[in-house]
């Protein structure tokens, strides 16, 4: 249901009354629209599905996320290290 | 590619499956419920790395495979006439109907083709006034949207020749099917991280509530889906039945209010068949009333064909998670896909096709094709 | 058959859709559906040895110690021109690697031209002059050539077949079935490239990158290629299908298993990207420019550094092993260590949503 890709916004512009971006995608670009994520700015980054933006991608969010698992793994092998 | 390579990061990934190992202590059986997640865990062999006492089952989530059968001979009906260009996502070109699939339609001349968004099928009706162009608008909730809009552009831009065959799926009533049938085996969810993007995760808590089933909203990649085991399992472990988001950086407990705006305002809840397994009450979506000169269904008058079924293919067992793709006795012998029994072989994130395409060969195997 | 209504405590399912009555776009896709109509439809009243070897060109003793290979090859690209290429230039390259995979040395083409009614001359005169370039650069002679016209609506434009001739050095085995245990798997360059490009050019998915294809003779890499080893066992293009379905095919011959290494296959990002969005796989895309090569282990430096000397060699590189087993299975060891299948295709590749 949800094969969707995280893409860079590189353009904003409105296209027979729908607000839609320019998204960039590692070096392959495709416009997508963009009127669910209103609130979204050019360098945003959001989740794109069928040619339309579902949700902003939280740069914070993302970065707590591998933080937070990095700390689990390093907690995991430093018991690790103790019980060896 | 930001956003994706450091959720494959192969030392993360494995240091979580250790911490998996670390505080599991009985078997555990956990559902997927999206196609591609389904397609992420078996395309990375992720099942083999975890600790064998983790069972997961592939769940329902692949609109594809649960697209009803007699939908398909509408859509087949439709794309047959003369004046239609038929437009469809690609993966249903496959799916097969009673008689016939959407390929076969295109090889006796029917105009069927492939569009990466509805959009696009609402510019090909512009371009082709003389044209009624019909799009295959099937889906889970993370589809809606998009469809949806398809509906609201073409009325904003007054096309008359473009209209809708809606085959909208809702993943809650699934779940709520699975979890009350005197059969269910699963303990856990990972619940589909993009479906929650557009809707949110409250629907859930009352499910998980009443069920007493931890759920985690989870992500498709490598990192995000052994993250959403970890957390369900540690849920199990503690006897707990929380809903818990592990898919942060794009899922809030809302969801996206304005996606969820027009789909409210485009579509009604209505019971829905699911291919295989039958009639979910309130499972899907179809038109409100005020929008009904864009269904499909109305605008072509397509009579209902009885659908032939056949007994071996156990699809629906498997889109519920009560039985793995090679338990089933057709699995890779008669059918395969290029010759699918049935939609979880055709569809490329169906369970049955994801097995056939990346099953290795370990010693206690089934050798595939034999 | 009784009707049976589906629940959820006992589910059914449809009766099975085999294509064996009409062609469907699946039968040319280079996957599975394709083999099965070869070897369904067209080896059985056909069959002789040099077809059944099932190489990229047939090839045949036609006097003492002379060994002739011949190919042929349809190319019905749409669009006709798109970045990196033309129809023209692939319907010469296309068929001077196929006769240079088997060890043979192209040296003339044939030419059939099927134009469709109302197609400006001046876009046959610039696809003639691409095949023009494109001979000269691979060194070989359109010798001999046929024009039909059909009708407006038929034919997209231009179709263009070219059949090509090329003589075999003495002593080269060179072919499918000569994959041994040890030998070890190299790809010229990148994979995916041009069907990534020519699906961008075809503009129906809407999608943009400054990638182009990849078309190129590889018949003077290949001599490069076979003036510092004679432990190469096979050479293949793959074009259709992508690597993933030439390595089944050679894995399949020679009765072997091959095991892919997921690190070391190398992919352009933009290629990628565009596979990420679709839910394509790189492996299954087609190649113009591209080989593989499945060679002796001890000999395999001595070809890299020398391929990576050449045009269209720079970026060559190991990607697997051949081993004893699973018979006629490719394999992939994945980043994060595990192994699975990689199959034929089934039929068409298509867009996934899910």
């Amino acid at each position: 249901m949800c094969l969707a890709v995280p893409g860079k916004i590189i353009e904003i512009y409105e296209k027979q009354e729908l607000k839609m971006a320019k998204m960039d995608f590692s070096g392959v670009t495709r416009e997508a629209c963009i009127e669910h994520v209103p609130e979204a700015k050019v360098g945003d980054y959001a989740i794109i599905h069928v040619g339309f933006a579902i949700s902003l991608l939280s740069e914070e969010e993302a970065q707590e996320s591998i933080d937070l698992l990095r700390e689990i793994v390093e907690a995991g092998e430093l018991e690790g290290d103790e019980s060896a | 590619m930001k956003y994706l390579t450091e959720y494959r990061n192969a030392e993360l990934v494995h240091g979580v499956i250790e911490k998996i190992k670390d505080i599991t202590t009985q078997h555990w059986t956990l559902m997927e419920i999206c196609g591609g997640q389904t397609h992420s865990i078996i395309k990375n062999g992720l099942d083999q790395l975890l600790p064998s006492e983790i069972e997961l089952v592939h769940g329902p989530g692949c609109p594809v495979c649960v697209t009803p059968l007699e939908l398909i001979d509408k859509a087949l009906a439709i794309a047959a006439k003369p004046d239609v260009i038929f437009t469809s996502y690609g993966d249903m070109l496959r799916v097969p109907g009673s008689q016939a699939d959407l390929f076969s339609v295109r090889a006796q001349g029917g105009d069927v083709r492939v569009v990466y968004s509805p959009l696009d099928a609402v510019k090909l009706a512009q371009e082709n006034p003389e044209k009624e162009v019909v799009f295959f608008a099937i889906g889970f909730e993370t589809t809606a949207p998009a469809n949806v809009m398809s509906v609201l552009h073409a009325h904003q831009l007054g096309i008359d020749n473009f209209s809708i065959l809606v085959s909208h799926v809702r993943v809650p009533q699934a779940i709520e099917a699975i979890l009350s049938s005197p059969h269910n085996r699963v303990q856990g969810f990972l619940a589909a991280g993009h479906v929650c993007a557009v809707m949110g995760y409250w629907e859930y808590i009352p499910l998980a509530e009443k069920y007493n089933i931890p759920m985690t909203i989870t992500g498709f990649e490598p990192l995000d889906i052994v993250q959403g085991i970890l957390t369900t399992v540690e849920s199990l472990e503690a006897g707990t039945h929380d809903v818990n988001n592990a898919y942060i950086r794009a899922v809030t407990e809302k969801g996206n209010q304005s996606a969820q705006a027009v789909i409210n305002k485009v579509f009604e809840e209505c019971d829905r068949k699911w291919r295989g397994i039958g009639l979910i009450p309130g499972s899907g979506w179809r038109l409100k009333h005020a929008y009904s000169k864009y269904d499909a269904e109305k605008r072509f008058q397509v009579e209902t064909i009885q659908a032939e079924e056949s007994p071996l293919c156990i699809s629906g067992l498997v889109l519920q998670g009560l039985k793995k793709p090679d338990q089933c006795e057709a699995f890779g012998t008669i059918c395969t896909p290029e010759n699918p029994l049935g939609a979880t072989m055709v569809s490329d994130e169906g369970a049955c096709a994801a097995y056939y395409r990346y099953r290795t060969q370990t010693p206690d195997s089934r050798e595939i094709g034999s | 058959m009784t009707k049976k209504t589906p629940t959820i405590e006992s589910p059914i399912c449809a009766i099975p859709r085999k294509h064996s009555d009409k062609i469907v776009q699946g039968h040319g896709s280079g996957g599975k559906m394709m083999a099965d109509l070869i070897k369904d439809v067209f080896y059985p009243p056909l069959a002789n040895a040099a077809l059944l070897a099932g190489d990229d060109a047939g090839v045949v003793e036609i006097s003492e110690g002379v060994h002739l290979a011949i190919s042929t090859d349809a190319h019905v690209v749409s669009p006709l021109f798109f970045p990196g290429g033309d129809i023209g230039k692939l319907s010469v390259c296309g068929t001077v690697n196929d006769v240079a995979m088997v060890g043979a040395k192209p040296l003339y083409l044939s030419a059939s031209f099927i134009l469709e009614e109302g197609l400006d001359i001046s876009i046959l005169e610039k696809v003639v002059n691409s095949m023009k370039e494109a001979a000269d650069e691979a060194d070989v002679q359109i010798i001999c050539g046929d024009t039909k016209v059909v009708a407006h609506g038929e034919a997209d434009g231009l179709y263009i077949s070219t059949t090509g001739v090329g003589l075999l050095e003495p002593g080269l085995t060179i072919g499918g079935s000569q994959a041994k245990p040890g030998d070890q798997v190299i790809v010229s360059g990148s994979l995916g490239d041009h069907g990534i490009a020519v699906l961008e050019a075809r503009g129906d998915l809407g999608f943009e990158t400054k990638l182009e294809s990849d078309i190129a003779p590889l018949n003077h890499l290949i001599r490069a290629m076979l003036s510092v080893s004679n432990e190469i066992h096979v050479l293949r293009d793959p074009t259709r299908g992508g690597a993933a379905s030439a390595l089944n095919e050679i894995a399949n011959q020679s009765q072997v298993g091959i095991l892919l290494n997921e690190g070391s296959i190398p992919v352009k990002p933009a290629v990628a990207a565009a596979c990420e969005m679709l839910g394509f796989d790189p492996l299954y895309i087609a190649n113009e420019g591209k080989l593989i090569a499945v060679v002796g282990p001890e000999d395999a430096p001595r070809i890299l550094d020398v391929m990576r000397k050449t045009k269209y060699g720079k970026e060559a590189v190991v990607i697997g092993q051949i081993e004893e087993s699973p018979p006629g299975r490719l394999l992939l060891k994945t980043g994060l260590g595990s192994t699975r299948i990689v199959d034929l295709l089934a039929g068409e590749m298509l867009p996934r949503i899910c």
